[in-house]
């Protein structure tokens, strides 16, 4: 009798609440997105939380951490946590704006490449190839050759580089949703295009585009520190994780003073794998053919 | 709107659908499937023409290209008078809503994402069938007609049977208040208990709204039920269009009698009666059998069937029964 109710019960459920019930089931997944807006509130309140002002001179030239300086300060004199809750606004910005603009590119391009087929398609997903085999490190060396180095040309550079994988995904999903009842039956109807390509077709390839979009979020915010490793990305005085860490290119500073480069270098770390438990927990839980309930 | 009752609300002139086979290591056309291969037909206003044949035999493709899912590769439609395909616009739009198709699959017929409500409502107001405020009850109206109630609205289509599915996709159909619906095989993948709910269900419809069907099936029985004339079709071509009764009492096309006589009985006693069972698979449509195309599955062919082929002749003696079999009718005459 339990039984039979539970079961009348998630048949009843609405779509979205059977996916966070999938969802909490992943307990790390569920900690990582604690983690995650714990993190995020932090960098989104720098300013308020921030002891000091980031770029400017407080302290002593790389001190230990200390009840005045909780991370040390760093070789001319910058409160390292201050830079460090900055550092993670600019790389979350980063990873967030790359990310959307992949997305949005890889998927009006898929989507089109998908319902035209023939030579649209053709060009599209050629071009789209041709993206995909191009190094991208080298592509930002001469980006950065010709541009001034910088946030936005990190963010137009990642965001013009991710987006194949998406574009592929969105374009292989539509090819099988055009040649569905309710698709045709849209166009019977007489509905304009637009209507059948975003309100059709699109809500119903969402899921697999959230779940690629996180790994993409977490690989342009491990592209940005990387690229800001190498002084290619966010220039200083700016802080961003990446460039924090290009202090511990210094042998002294790797041995000496691991308060410069341990907490960027966990933060990196924690914020990945944060973003790609996630990603995990929701490719089961927005799995409409998951059978789990 | 034309209102005479002698001019055919659709009439379809000489249609052929070729789809290319493509092949070869650089990519190039091989050959043609001829899905419909030069058919010509009219449905008169208020009345139901079944369409029947094997799969495969393009009666679906047809039903396709007279709801615009696809262009004829030749040949003609007209609905009430207009050429489909020189329409533009506007005049095309309110021409399409016109003309609705309810699908096979009710199972994919529906957007899984969206509510009933959603679904029934978009069209409704894109075409200004309805305005936002009067929506909601229009709706409700249309779904009474289907048998379905107000509390429908809100759900989801994952939560509804097969039968109430295609009752939902006939609602969908019926809200653009069309003339003229194409119904592609809309009962063969429900339930035997459900496809007679349906069957009266569309054959009330089309009798309370004075609409004309095309209906697509290849179980006689259901075709038989709800059709005032049967089209028959082979590979492409039709073999025999007629009154449905006519074509029931006196089938003349041998692929007609061989269909018929496939249907199975619920007698006994007629346990006994001969089988002229069709030997044989459907020929190809790439490459269709020369001269008459049923020739190499047919009990009577002649010589002259591989090389002539035969167009659709009327019987003499009945009044709209159309065969394309000249061995048989020229054996009727004689005898």
């Amino acid at each position: 009798m339990t039984m039979k109710k539970n079961e009348r019960d998630i048949a009843s459920e609405s779509y979205y609440q059977t996916v966070i019930r999938r969802f909490k089931r992943h307990h790390l997944a569920a900690a990582s997105l604690v983690i995650l807006v714990i993190l995020g509130g932090a960098a989104l309140f720098a300013p308020l939380i921030a002891p000091y002002h980031p770029d400017e001179i407080v302290g002593t030239f790389g001190g230990a951490p200390c009840r005045e300086f909780w991370l040390g300060t760093d070789p001319i004199g910058r409160d390292v946590f201050s830079r460090l809750l900055y550092a993670m606004r600019v790389s979350l910005l980063v990873g967030i704006m790359a990310t959307l603009i992949s997305t949005v590119i890889g998927v009006i391009l898929g989507l089109l490449a998908g319902y035209f087929g023939g030579i649209a398609d053709m060009i599209i997903m050629r071009f789209t190839d041709m993206v995909m085999s191009f190094p991208y490190i080298l592509l930002v060396l001469v980006a950065a050759a010709i541009f001034k180095p910088g946030m936005w040309s990190i963010i137009l550079i990642l965001g013009f580089v991710d987006w194949p994988g998406i574009a592929r995904l969105v374009r292989g999903n539509v090819l099988s949703l055009r040649e569905t009842n309710f698709v045709k039956g849209s166009i019977v109807a007489g509905m304009p295009l637009p209507h059948i390509l975003f309100s059709e077709i699109l809500p119903n390839t969402v899921a697999p585009i959230l779940i690629y979009a996180t790994s993409v979020l977490a690989l342009s915010m491990l592209d940005e520190a990387a690229l800001s490793f190498l002084a290619l990305g966010v220039q200083p005085p700016t802080a961003s994780l990446g460039n924090m860490l290009n202090g511990a290119q210094s042998l002294t500073v790797l041995t000496q003073q691991p308060w410069l480069w341990v907490p960027p270098g966990l933060l990196i770390v924690i914020l990945v794998m944060a973003i790609n438990f996630i990603g995990d927990a929701l490719r089961d839980a927005l799995d409409p053919n998951s059978v789990k309930g | 709107m034309n209102q005479d009752r002698s001019v055919p609300l659709v009439q379809v002139e000489n249609m052929k659908k070729y789809y290319s086979v493509k092949g070869g290591i650089v990519t190039h056309t091989t050959g043609f499937v001829k899905a419909v291969d030069g058919v010509s037909f009219s449905i008169q206003k208020g009345e139901t023409l079944g369409l029947v044949g094997e799969s495969g035999c393009g009666k679906s493709t047809i039903g396709r290209q007279l709801v615009g899912l696809e262009q004829p590769t030749e040949g003609k439609i007209y609905f009430d008078g207009n050429d489909l395909s020189q329409l533009k616009g506007e005049k095309m739009k309110k021409i399409r809503t016109k003309l609705q198709m309810v699908f096979q699959d009710p199972y994919s017929s529906l957007n899984p994402r969206k509510h009933i409500f959603e679904i029934l409502s978009a069209p409704m107001l894109y075409h200004g069938i309805s305005t936002k405020e009067t929506v909601e009850k229009d709706i409700v109206d249309i779904l009474e007609m289907v048998g379905l109630g107000r509390n429908v609205l809100g759900r989801y289509p994952h939560e509804f049977s097969g039968g109430q599915r295609q009752r939902i996709g006939i609602a969908k159909a019926l809200s653009l208040k069309p003339e003229f619906i194409v119904c592609d095989e809309p009962v063969s993948a429900l339930d035997v208990s459900i496809q007679a709910q349906i069957l009266n269900l569309l054959k009330s419809l089309q009798k309370e709204l004075d609409l004309t069907l095309l209906f697509v099936g290849h179980g006689l029985g259901a075709v038989n039920y709800v059709s005032d004339r049967i089209a028959v079709m082979y590979l492409g071509k039709i073999a025999e269009i007629g009154e449905a009764k006519e074509i029931f009492a006196h089938p003349v096309h041998p692929y007609t009698k061989a269909l018929l006589e496939a249907v199975p009985v619920p007698d006994p006693a007629e346990k006994s009666r001969e089988h002229a069972l069709l030997s044989g698979e459907i020929g190809s449509s790439t490459n269709p059998p020369s001269g008459c195309r049923f020739h190499p599955r047919c009990p009577y062919a002649k010589e002259s069937c591989t090389t002539e082929e035969p167009e659709l002749m009327k019987i003499p003696a009945e009044s709209a029964h159309h065969v394309a079999c000249p061995v048989v009718l020229t054996d009727k005459e004689g005898v």
